[in-house]
C-alpha cells in the first residue's frame, strides 16, 4: 500500500475546475484503482451532488467504467482489482469493513452499457432485486412495485400485456428501459449508468435521456457516456477523465463552452479521441 | 515383391513427384520472370504432381487387393470337373478352401482326389501371376501418373484449385466412412432383429416380464417360449441408471458450479484435469473396484445392520437381505464413473452465461450463490440438463461395471440390494462362448441392441436438442 502511494505522489496533479461541493451525496478522496500491478485510476477527488446528474467523459481506456465501478464495489468481483481512498455515502464510508455490499448495491444501483435483462420474464425481471432484498410482503406488494417501477421508466404501457413473456424478446431500448426499472424497483439512492445508450439507435437513445432527466429529480445519477451531446443534454455536471486522473470537473455548460483545461479542450474539440 | 515393399516404392515414388515438381515449376518460372508470374505457387504444381503419382497407384492396388481373389477363385472353378460344379454353394465353399490350402501346400491331394489336380495347379499360377504382375503394373500406373501430373505444369494453369478439390474430396471420403459404417451396423442390426423377431413375437420380447434365454437351447421350446421378455432388463437397466444419475448429478453440477464460479484459477487448474483423470480410467477398472471392493462393503454393511436390527427387534430391518452382488454397487461405482460428464458440460455452459448477468445481478445486491441460484442456474439449465441426458445415455450403455458388480440373474425388482442384470449385461452372456448364428438365443442379441440404440439415440437426440436451443438463447 505505502509503495502505491509513493507512486501516485511522484504525479501529482491539481483537478481543474470544482471537483468538491459543500454538501455531496458520494464524496470520493484519494482513490487509486489497480488492476493487478498497473494502476487504472490516479488520486481522484470528486463530490456528487445529491439529485443531480454528473457525467463521466473522456477517451476510451482511461478508467470511466474503473471508477463508476468503484462507487457500488461493482470491483469487488474482480480478483486482481485492488481500490485504496475513500469513498464515502452520506458520511459512511463504502470500503469500511462494517459495510454490507449487498446493502451497498441495493442503495448504489447500476445499469450497464449492453441492456442484460435476466432470460427470465419481464415481471420476474423486476422483482429480481426486490424479493432478494426482502422488500415486499406479498404478492398484492409486489405486483405495485413491479408495475410503478415500469411506469417510471416509461415501459408500463408497452409490456403491461406481457408481464409473463421472457424479457429477452423486447426491443434494446426496451430492455435497457427495463434494466432501469429493474434497478430503480430498489429504490436505490445513486444510480450508476455505465454508457447506457451506446447499444441503442438514436430513437430509442432519446426515450432513455428522457427518462435519466426525469429520474434526475429523485435520484443521483453518474452516468458515463461517449458522447458530448448526450452529456450536454442530460447532466448538470460534467467530468473529464485522461489516462486515469480527474482532470477537470465543472459545470456541464462551463466544461462545454469554457474548458479550463487544455486536456479537456482537445477532447471536446475532437482533438483527442 | 511383398505389399509392404510396394507401399514404400509408392511413397519414395510420391516425394520423389514433389521434388521433380517443384523444379520444374521453378524452371518454367524463370522465362515468364519468377514464381510471382505463376498461376499458383511451386509447392502447390508440386502437391499436384506427387497426387498424380500416388492417388492412381493406391487405387489400383486397393482395386487389386479387393478383387484378386474373387477373379482368381471365378477363374479357377471353371476349371472343377462337372460334379463339382453341381455341388451347393456351402460346400462348394468347402471345396475351394481345400483347393486353397492344397495350393499353399497344406495337406496332400489324396483326401481330395486326383481330379482336382488342375484346379490346384491353376490356381498357384494364377497367383503367382498375380503376384509379379501387381507390383509391375502399379509402378507402370505410378510413372504415368507422374508424367500426366508433369504436363500439368504451366504457368497458367491453377493447381491450388486442383489440390484443393483432391483434399475436399479426401475428407469427404473419410467422413463417410464413419457414416457408411454406422448405417451398416444400424442395417445388419435391423435385419437380424427382423429374424429375431419371426421367432418371437414382437410384443412378447417389449412386453414380457420374463428373462430366461437358455430355455430356448432346447429343441422344442425354440421360439415358442415366451421366455425373452425384456422387461426385467429394462427395469434392471433404469435401476442402476437411475441410482447413477442420483450420485453423478448432484455432484457433478455441483463440482462444475464450484469450478466455473468460486474456485480461483489455480485451483481449477488442479482439480478440472484431476476430472478428466476419472473420465480416463478404464470402465473394467471401476468394473473390479465395484465388484471387489463396493459390493462386498455394501453386504458388510447391510448385515451389520440386519444384526442390529435383530438385536434391538426392529422386524423390518431383520429381514435385510443383501445380495452379495447388487444394483446399489454398480450403480454407485457408475454415478462416479460419469461424474466428469456432468461436470465438465455443465462447467462449459455455466460459462457459457455471459459475464453482463451476473454482473447485472451483482449490480442488484444479489450475493453470489443467490446469482447462481436465480440467474446462472435458470440460465444454464437446458445445457445441464443436455450434459444429463448424454450422461444417462452413457450409463444405460455401461456393461463392464454392471457384469461384474451387479450380476446376471434377470430379477424383476426394483430393490436396489438385489442382484439385477441390464441389456448390455445380456447382450455379452448371448454371445459369449460358441453359439448357433441363427437361434432365438444369439438373435436376442440384436434385438436388443436394437433396443438400446433406439432409447440412447433418442436421448442423445433429445440432448442435443436442447444443447442446440439453448446455444440459439446466447449467440
Ligand atoms: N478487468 C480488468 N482487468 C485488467 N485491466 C482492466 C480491467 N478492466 C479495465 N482494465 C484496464 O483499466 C483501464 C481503464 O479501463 P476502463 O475503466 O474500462 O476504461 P473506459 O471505461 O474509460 O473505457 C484500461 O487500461 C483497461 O485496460
Ligand atoms: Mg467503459
Amino acid at each position: 500500500m505505502a509503495e502505491n502511494s509513493k507512486q501516485t505522489m511522484n504525479d501529482t496533479y491539481e483537478t481543474t475546475g470544482i471537483p468538491l461541493l459543500k454538501d455531496s451525496k458520494l464524496s470520493v478522496r484519494n482513490v487509486d484503482v489497480f488492476y493487478g500491478d498497473k494502476q487504472a485510476i490516479f488520486d481522484v477527488n470528486l463530490d456528487i451532488g445529491k439529485n443531480q446528474v454528473i457525467s463521466m467523459i473522456g477517451p476510451s481506456g482511461c478508467g470511466k467504467s474503473t471508477f463508476l465501478r468503484c462507487l457500488n464495489r461493482m470491483n469487488d468481483t474482480i480478483d486482481i482489482c485492488n481500490v485504496t481512498g475513500e469513498i464515502k455515502l452520506e458520511d459512511q464510508n463504502i470500503y469500511d469493513r462494517s459495510i454490507d455490499v449487498v446493502e451497498l448495491r441495493a442503495r448504489v444501483g447500476m445499469v450497464f452499457q449492453k441492456p442484460n435483462p435476466f432470460p427470465k420474464s419481464i415481471y420476474e425481471n423486476v422483482a429480481y432485486g426486490a424479493r432478494i432484498h426482502g422488500l415486499t410482503d406479498n404478492k398484492l406488494e409486489l405486483d405495485e412495485l413491479v408495475e410503478s417501477s415500469l411506469k417510471r421508466c416509461g415501459l408500463w404501457k408497452e409490456v403491461k400485456e406481457r408481464l409473463l413473456e421472457p424479457a429477452t424478446g423486447l426491443s434494446g431500448g426496451q430492455q435497457q428501459r427495463l434494466c432501469i426499472a429493474r434497478a430503480i424497483a430498489v429504490n436505490p439512492e445513486v444510480i450508476l449508468m455505465d454508457e447506457p445508450c451506446s447499444a441503442l439507435d438514436p430513437i430509442a437513445t432519446a426515450t432513455v435521456e428522457e427518462l435519466i432527466h426525469e429520474l434526475s429529480q429523485n435520484f443521483t445519477i453518474c452516468i458515463v457516456t461517449h458522447s458530448m451531446q448526450q452529456a450536454a443534454r442530460v447532466s448538470q455536471r460534467t467530468a473529464y477523465f485522461h489516462l486515469g486522473k480527474l482532470i477537470e470537473v465543472n459545470d456541464t455548460s462551463v466544461v462545454f463552452t469554457n474548458p479550463k483545461h487544455q486536456l479537456t479542450e482537445e477532447y471536446i474539440t475532437g482533438r483527442i479521441g | 515383391m511383398t505389399l509392404s515393399t510396394l507401399f514404400i516404392a509408392v511413397l519414395m515414388g510420391t516425394v520423389v513427384s514433389y521434388y521433380i515438381g517443384r523444379g520444374r515449376s521453378h524452371s518454367i518460372a524463370k522465362p515468364v520472370g519468377g514464381v510471382r508470374n505463376l498461376a499458383t505457387l511451386p509447392s502447390y504444381y508440386a502437391t499436384l504432381m506427387s497426387l498424380w503419382a500416388l492417388l492412381p497407384a493406391l487405387l489400383l492396388v486397393f482395386l487389386w487387393l479387393v478383387m484378386d481373389g474373387s477373379i482368381i477363385s471365378g477363374l479357377v472353378r471353371s476349371e472343377l470337373p462337372l460334379e463339382a460344379k453341381q455341388l451347393n454353394p456351402d460346400s462348394l465353399g468347402l471345396l475351394m478352401n481345400q483347393i486353397g490350402n492344397l495350393a499353399e501346400g497344406v495337406g496332400t491331394l489324396d483326401a481330395l482326389g486326383a481330379e482336382y489336380k488342375p484346379a490346384v495347379d491353376r490356381l498357384i499360377h494364377l497367383n503367382s501371376i498375380s503376384a509379379t504382375a501387381m507390383p509391375v503394373l502399379v509402378m507402370l500406373v505410378m510413372l504415368i501418373g507422374m508424367i500426366l501430373g508433369f504436363r500439368t505444369i504451366k504457368a497458367d494453369n491453377n493447381a491450388r484449385y486442383a489440390v484443393e478439390r483432391v483434399f475436399n474430396a479426401v475428407l469427404f471420403i473419410s467422413s463417410s466412412i464413419a457414416v457408411l459404417t454406422t448405417f451398416g451396423i444400424i442395417f445388419s442390426v435391423l435385419f437380424e432383429s427382423i429374424n429375431f423377431f419371426q421367432k418371437v413375437p414382437f410384443m412378447d420380447f417389449v412386453f414380457g416380464t420374463h428373462w430366461s434365454p437358455q430355455i430356448a437351447l432346447r429343441a422344442d421350446q425354440v421360439g415358442a417360449s415366451g421366455s425373452f421378455g425384456v422387461i426385467p432388463l429394462i427395469v434392471g437397466t433404469l435401476l442402476i441408471s437411475l441410482i447413477a444419475l442420483t450420485i453423478a448429478v448432484p455432484v457433478g453440477l455441483m463440482s462444475a458450479i464450484y469450478l466455473a464460479e468460486y474456485a480461483s484459477r489455480r485451483v481449477r487448474g488442479v482439480i478440472k484435469p484431476a476430472l478428466e483423470i476419472l473420465a480416463g480410467i478404464p470402465t473394467v477398472v471401476y468394473g473390479f473396484f465395484a465388484a471387489l471392493t463396493v459390493a462386498p462393503a455394501i453386504r458388510e454393511y447391510g448385515d451389520g445392520l440386519r444384526d442390529w436390527g435383530a438385536e434391538n427387534g426392529i422386524g423390518w430391518l431383520a429381514t435385510l437381505n443383501v445380495s452379495s452382488e447388487s444394483a446399489l454397487a454398480a450403480g454407485l461405482v457408475m454415478g462416479i464413473m460419469i461424474i466428469p460428464f456432468v461436470s465438465s458440460l455443465s462447467d462449459d455452459v455455466i460459462n457459457a452465461v455471459p459475464q453482463s448477468l451476473r454482473d447485472g445481478s451483482f449490480g442488484l445486491g444479489a450475493t453470489k450463490s443467490e446469482t447462481i441460484k436465480k440467474v446462472i442456474f435458470p440460465a444454464a439449465l437446458p445445457g445441464i440438463v443436455g450434459g444429463v441426458l448424454l450422461a444417462a445415455s452413457r450409463a444405460i450403455g455401461e456393461t463392464m461395471i454392471v457384469v461384474m458388480a451387479a450380476g446376471l440373474a434377470a430379477n424383476l425388482t426394483v430393490n436396489p440390494l438385489e442382484a439385477v442384470t441390464t441389456v448390455t449385461v445380456q447382450i455379452v452372456t448371448l454371445l459369449v462362448g460358441d453359439q448357433e448364428f441363427d437361434s432365438a438365443k444369439t438373435l436376442a442379441a440384436f434385438a436388443l441392441g436394437l433396443f438400446l440404440f433406439v432409447i440412447t439415440l433418442a436421448l442423445n437426440i433429445i440432448a442435443l436438442r436442447v444443447v442446440k436451443k439453448y446455444r440459439e438463447q446466447y449467440d
